[in-house]
């Protein structure tokens, strides 16, 4: 009998998965973006089955929220939802070639010995990493900043008229 | 059988390869931009599934994975609107039309 934890790994696994598939393979490009917006909630659900519930939160906010709009906003602003979501002409060779990358990758994943620690994990996650990231990892978080602010400021930039 | 860190990162790897294929296969600017966004998440599921089997204690992945998220923003952000001034400028967004520096 498996336990929940089994039973809401394979549901998320299996709802990211298959939304992924969707975005890649519908023809109406709207309809791939819905698809993204479950992708990332399903991804959402995998970071509670390993117990990092700030990221949960911040996939859902950041993710589902602001990027999928983000996304809808720039399929609407382009008007080319109608011409659906054609393939290129490398598509075949591209599909065999990821096909195997993924079972290299996975056949190379299985086979090594990984350093599995017997450690517990935190019971909640937001006081650890906000010690983390302004304590060890203060330089890559001020640089964080750095580069939100350029991005921000160059998508206002290209933005314009 | 329980979940073991395996099952996550052949996951992990599964959804890259669904991306990769997206962005490679794709003729239309936002579809690849969807696309790679389904391989950060693909890394990220990877970073957060490391820290917690190998450093649960340390949330390094963590820390790393949330960076990713916020390169992802950025990354959004500009790339759309890069496309939606291409379209502005040439009325498409079909990378295959793109051919500005095309001698």
């Amino acid at each position: 009998m498996p336990d929940g934890l089994t039973i809401a790994f394979w549901v998320m696994a299996a709802i990211t998965v298959i939304a992924a598939v969707g975005v890649v393979s519908v023809r109406n490009l709207f309809h791939a973006a819905l698809f993204l917006v479950l992708s990332f909630a399903g991804v959402a659900g995998l970071f509670v089955t390993l117990e990092a519930d700030f990221l949960a939160a911040v996939q859902v906010l950041i993710y589902a929220g602001a990027i999928a709009i983000l996304t809808i906003f720039a399929i609407m602003l382009t008007r080319e939802a109608s011409q659906g979501n054609p393939a290129n002409r490398i598509a075949g060779p591209v599909l065999l070639l990821a096909v195997l990358f993924a079972v290299g990758i996975a056949f190379i994943l299985l086979s090594a010995q990984w350093p599995l620690s017997k450690e517990l994990p935190l019971p909640e996650t937001t006081t650890a990493i906000a010690d983390a990231l302004i304590n060890r990892y203060v330089l890559a978080f001020e640089v964080a900043g750095v580069l939100l602010l350029v991005a921000m400021m160059g998508a206002f930039v290209m933005g314009k008229e | 059988m329980s979940v073991q860190l395996e099952h996550y990162l052949v996951l992990g790897a599964i959804l890259f390869a669904i991306g990769f294929y997206g962005a490679l296969s794709r003729r239309n600017a936002v579809a690849i931009l969807m696309s790679i966004e389904i391989m950060f998440n693909a890394v990220n599921v990877t970073f957060v599934a490391l820290s917690r089997y190998v450093t649960p204690t340390l949330l390094t992945g963590q820390v790393f994975a949330i960076f990713v998220i916020t390169v992802a923003a950025g990354e959004a952000a500009l790339g759309l609107a890069i496309i939606i001034g291409i379209y502005r400028s040439r009325a498409t967004v079909h990378v295959d039309e793109m051919d500005l520096l095309k001698g």
